[in-house]
């Protein structure tokens, strides 16, 4: 059986164009979709043994690990509720509520990701676009601090750097694609240009750009050891002001280095700058596929879009305070519950030790660091395979997962939901 | 089944005005007798039809960007759970669960967002899932569809009409909405319009070519709020003469012009605002076909937030505060801005004078409904203070007394006199915002109507009577009782479902295929899924 239209949820871009061909109770094909995206569908796609639900490893039933999962989060006194990246925003729906009703902390890999980029928004704000405005007009394409070919394989293909659109109607042959990092990765084969930054030197880089931007002239010193000759610099600018329509993809290499919301905030504030001359715009390469649904859910139900405290019984926001590895570093949270990610093996060691150290309860679709230090581990179906449910692409536009196979196991959002029944339960409220 | 004794009612609808009568509600409708159940002795209070918000920014991309914007805000106005209720924030931009929650505090049952991009609407939907009490709907943006102009341009209009029906179905949307119809097109290249004769570059359409085509089918296809337009040239000194063509551009077709008060300045661009509402008041006072609500403002700090990108590029150049700007591919885009109104300042203070003149010289309430554009002039939470300053003479000019005093004499307001009846108020927060919207359920007690109502303590003080309402009844559940909530529910989403010809898809299906980031197939909101308890407003009425 084959289901068309149907959307991959693995990372940011959120193809909505793959055919998936259902043999059995098994998905052996997905066409249209990249490496990424055919190792997700294959790998989800495929019948799983571990039981539905574990406490300290031995399978129980469902209501069993319900129950103990309940009573460990609402015997704790600060529990923290994390991760939410790659699951549907009817699930985050609910551990929002969830965290609410614990008066606990809730994070998401936004803290871990993107969370500058959240953070120089509530600075400077956010001159962006959709994707569909970078095919339709875009005739400079920067990726800055981003490996689109690895991290992303379908970003350049559909959305910025080959399509046809409305006003590049040559495709490729009408953009020019500026690659900026602290190495040549493989996206550098398809960039014009390629800009090779000292690590740690964007901010310099970025503050001279915008100095230019704004009709100063910056010394050449200010960008002295940053890895660009000032002819390299003046020259992007100048691209920079000339273009008809550009657009900056702003990455990790921004976000999680050193400067962090200062890199984002400087490259917020050049775009700014920029629309002083031509249209520009930036966007967040966003990485798991529902990260960006996350932090809309947390921004529509408290206000703030990650590492959102409920102590008080209101919503609290201090990122360096209620964010996921300041908190565990710290040693403050006294039980845990993951929810679609693998902090134990992502996270700094401490921060991952502390989350090893807690009682832990964990929802995921696989076997992971995580699920097997959890002391209750609950295995879920997958949603875009086994469920429907909503994601939000990197540039926040929202689309439906298709359902394209059953599943013995329930949904991230039946086994919260169930939670937040049980936690209620216990604490009579 | 409930009975409200005792109370005056006040059902304009209705023609009741102040009349001691029973209010007799069974299954969620007003009927004509109940024999059992609960029963509210509302002696000495007032008795109306629950609010009508038809201009508000409540859901969807836009203010959810304004939320992640602005943690300064929301800091100053924590919303604590209780045993029924959730936590979350108020200020200028609440959450969805506070948003329904002081909606419903105030007595308000209904609201509608003004302004959803079609490619997000699922977005806005899902926020609805989560706002508290009101029945809620949209409006889609439409004035600067490159499809729409495209198609206008072509002199293919029935292709144009079957493909608003059939955004209007996709999106599960209420209306057509325009703002800013070709700037903001033009605004994706750094351009504007500033008359509604100048060409939209690239797509051989004006201005008013737009708005016309538009009010047209709005009319062809009998929607029951055919267009809702947000003029061009929005807050520039001198936009009047902008606004009244727009005016004169609806000819012979229904129209509603939103927050007006933002459209009415003379005066040279880049200069001093001065009022011209007497000019535009007048035209629309012997105008039937046209109705308007004001988007008042009141003095503060609040969140600017519009469709219109080139007016929120201005703010952000004229206050220096932050600025967010998004394109969206092919339908629209949007600007926010924080914004402070200052009561010295002579631009603030005449807008001020403007709104309010608007209420006091527009003659018919049936065509003006109450609005702040929340929460652009200031928040919904603040349509008490509009009240009072519309029921009470004397505390208005104890206000005019405060503001800017040269600015407010260059206005008519020092030597308006009228004051709003409670009947009158009853008109434009709930009767004339539920008809101008083709409601034919809400804003009135007659038999059959919805039973949302709300009874208020009568009380000299119009803006405390209006912000703590004694009752709120949703569906006839009586959900605020003495100021606090008591029961959580979900209202109903409001949608239209306009019928075309499904020839028209191909050519849609085409279009996504070149200029679209998604596809076709997986565009359209699923009804089942996004829509909890969806109601659809028939469109061949009478409209």
């Amino acid at each position: 059986m084959q289901v068309d239209h149907v959307v991959c949820a693995f990372c940011g871009c959120v193809c909505d164009d793959i055919s998936v061909t259902v043999e059995g109770d098994r998905i052996t094909k997905a066409k249209n979709a990249c490496v990424l995206g055919k190792s997700w569908f294959l790998s989800h796609g495929t019948p799983s043994d571990l039981p539905v639900a574990r406490i300290e490893g031995k399978p129980v039933s469902l209501d069993r690990g319900i129950e103990e999962a309940a009573r460990c989060l609402a015997n704790a006194r600060y529990p923290l509720i994390y991760g939410l990246s790659s699951t549907s925003c009817e699930a985050q729906r609910k551990a929002v509520a969830l965290a609410e009703v614990l008066g606990g902390c809730i994070d998401c890999c936004t803290s871990v990701c993107h969370g500058p980029s959240g953070m120089a928004l509530q600075g400077v704000g956010e001159p962006t676009c959709t994707l569909g405005e970078v095919k339709n007009r875009a005739d400079l394409i920067i990726y800055w601090g981003s490996n689109p070919a690895e991290s992303h394989p379908r970003h350049m293909a559909r959305y910025a750097v080959t399509p046809k659109g409305m006003f590049v109607p040559d495709g490729r042959k009408g953009r020019t694609v500026v690659l900026i990092d602290v190495r040549r990765t493989p996206s550098a084969r398809a960039a014009d240009i390629f800009l090779q930054i000292k690590p740690g030197k964007d901010f310099e880089v970025l503050w001279a750009l915008q100095a230019l931007a704004n009709g100063q002239k910056p010394d050449e010193i200010s960008i002295e050891n940053t890895g660009l000759t000032y002819e390299q610099l003046t020259g992007l600018a100048d691209r920079m002001m000339h273009c008809k329509f550009g657009v900056i993809f702003v990455g990790q290499g921004l976000t999680q280095t050193r400067g962090k919301h200062f890199n984002t905030s400087a490259v917020f504030l050049l775009v700014r700058a920029l629309n002083r001359h031509v249209k520009f715009a930036l966007i967040p390469m966003r990485g798991h596929g529902n990260v960006t649904g996350i932090d809309n859910v947390l921004a529509w139900q408290t206000g703030y879009p990650f590492g959102v405290n409920f102590s008080l019984g209101y919503p609290r926001f201090n990122p360096g305070e209620y964010t996921v590895v300041d908190l565990l570093s710290r040693g403050e949270a006294d039980a845990a519950l993951v929810v679609a990610a693998d902090p134990i093996s992502s996270l700094p060691g401490k921060a991952a030790r502390r989350l090893a150290e807690i009682p832990l309860v964990s929802l995921d679709t696989h076997d992971s660091e995580t699920t097997r230090s959890a002391r209750i581990a609950f295995t879920t179906s997958t949603a875009g395979i086994h469920a429907e449910g909503t994601v939000y692409r990197m540039d926040n536009i929202p689309i439906h997962l298709r359902k394209v196979m059953d599943s013995s196991y329930p949904s991230d959002e039946e086994v919260l939901d169930r939670l937040l029944a049980g936690v209620k339960e216990l604490k009579a409220c | 089944m409930l009975k409200i004794v005792n109370g005056a009612v006040y059902d304009p609808a209705n023609n009741i005005d102040g009349e001691v009568r029973d209010v007799c509600i069974d299954d969620g409708k007003v009927v004509d007798s109940v024999e059992g159940g609960r029963t509210i002795d509302a002696s000495g209070m007032i008795v109306m039809p629950g609010g009508v918000d038809m201009h508000a920014h409540i859901a969807g991309p836009k203010v959810n960007t304004a939320r992640k914007m602005r943690p300064e805000d929301h800091r100053l106005d924590p919303v604590p759970r209780t045993s029924l209720t959730r936590s979350g924030v108020g200020k200028s931009v609440p959450s969805t669960f506070a948003t329904g929650y002081r909606y419903a505090a105030m007595g308000y049952t209904t609201a509608f967002d003004a302004a959803v991009p079609p490619i997000a609407a699922r977005h806005a939907h899902e926020e609805f899932s989560d706002i508290p009490v009101v029945d809620k709907g949209f409006f889609v943006l439409m004035g600067n569809n490159e499809y729409i102009m495209q198609q206008i341009a072509a002199g293919e209009r029935g292709r144009m009409r079957d493909y608003v029906a059939w955004l209007l179905q996709a999106t599960k949307g209420y209306a057509i909405k325009m703002v800013n119809p070709g700037g903001v097109e033009m605004w994706k290249s750094l351009g504007n319009t500033h008359t509604l004769d100048e060409e939209v570059v690239g797509f051989g359409v004006t201005p008013r070519g737009i708005i016309r085509s538009l009010a047209e089918a709005g009319m062809e296809l009998h929607l029951p709020h055919p267009v809702h337009i947000h003029c061009n040239e929005l807050g520039v000194a001198g936009n009047w003469e902008t606004t009244l063509e727009t005016m004169k551009t609806l000819d012979g077709v229904r129209g509603h012009l939103a927050h007006v008060q933002f459209h009415s300045y003379g005066g040279d661009p880049g200069g001093m605002f001065v009022s011209r509402v007497p000019e535009l008041a007048e035209y629309v006072n012997t105008h039937p076909n046209l109705t308007v609500d004001v988007g008042q403002i009141l003095f503060g700090d609040t969140t600017s937030m519009t469709g219109d990108g080139p007016l929120a590029h201005m703010l952000h150049q004229v206050t220096g505060r932050k600025w967010v700007n998004v394109d969206v591919e092919n339908e629209c885009g949007c600007g926010i801005v924080p914004i402070e109104y200052k009561d010295k300042s002579h631009m603030h203070t005449t807008q001020w004078a403007v709104g309010l003149e608007w209420y006091l010289m527009v003659n018919d309430p049936w065509r003006i409904a109450l609005s702040t554009d929340h929460p652009n002039g200031a928040s919904f939470v603040s349509y008490p203070q509009v009240i009072r300053l519309l029921m009470d003479r004397e505390f208005r000019r104890e206000a005019i007394k405060k503001v800017n005093p040269k600015a407010v004499a260059k206005t008519a307001l020092p030597d308006l006199d009228r004051e709003y009846s409670l009947f009158e108020i009853a008109i434009i927060t709930r009767a004339a915002p539920a008809r101008i919207l083709g409601l034919k359920h809400k804003g009135h007690l007659g038999i059959g109507a919805d039973a949302d109502v709300t009874i208020y303590d009568k009380c000299d003080d119009a803006e405390k009577m209006f912000s703590v309402p004694r009752y709120v009844i949703k569906e006839g559940e009586v959900l605020v009782e003495d100021g606090s909530i008591r029961r959580e529910t979900f209202g109903k989403t409001l949608y239209v479902a306009p019928v075309y010809d499904t020839a028209v898809e191909k050519d849609i299906r085409e279009y996504f295929r070149k200029y679209y980031t998604i596809e076709f197939e997986n565009y359209p909101v699923q009804l089942e899924h996004y829509l909890p308890r969806p109601r659809e407003v028939a469109t061949t009425g009478d409209s």
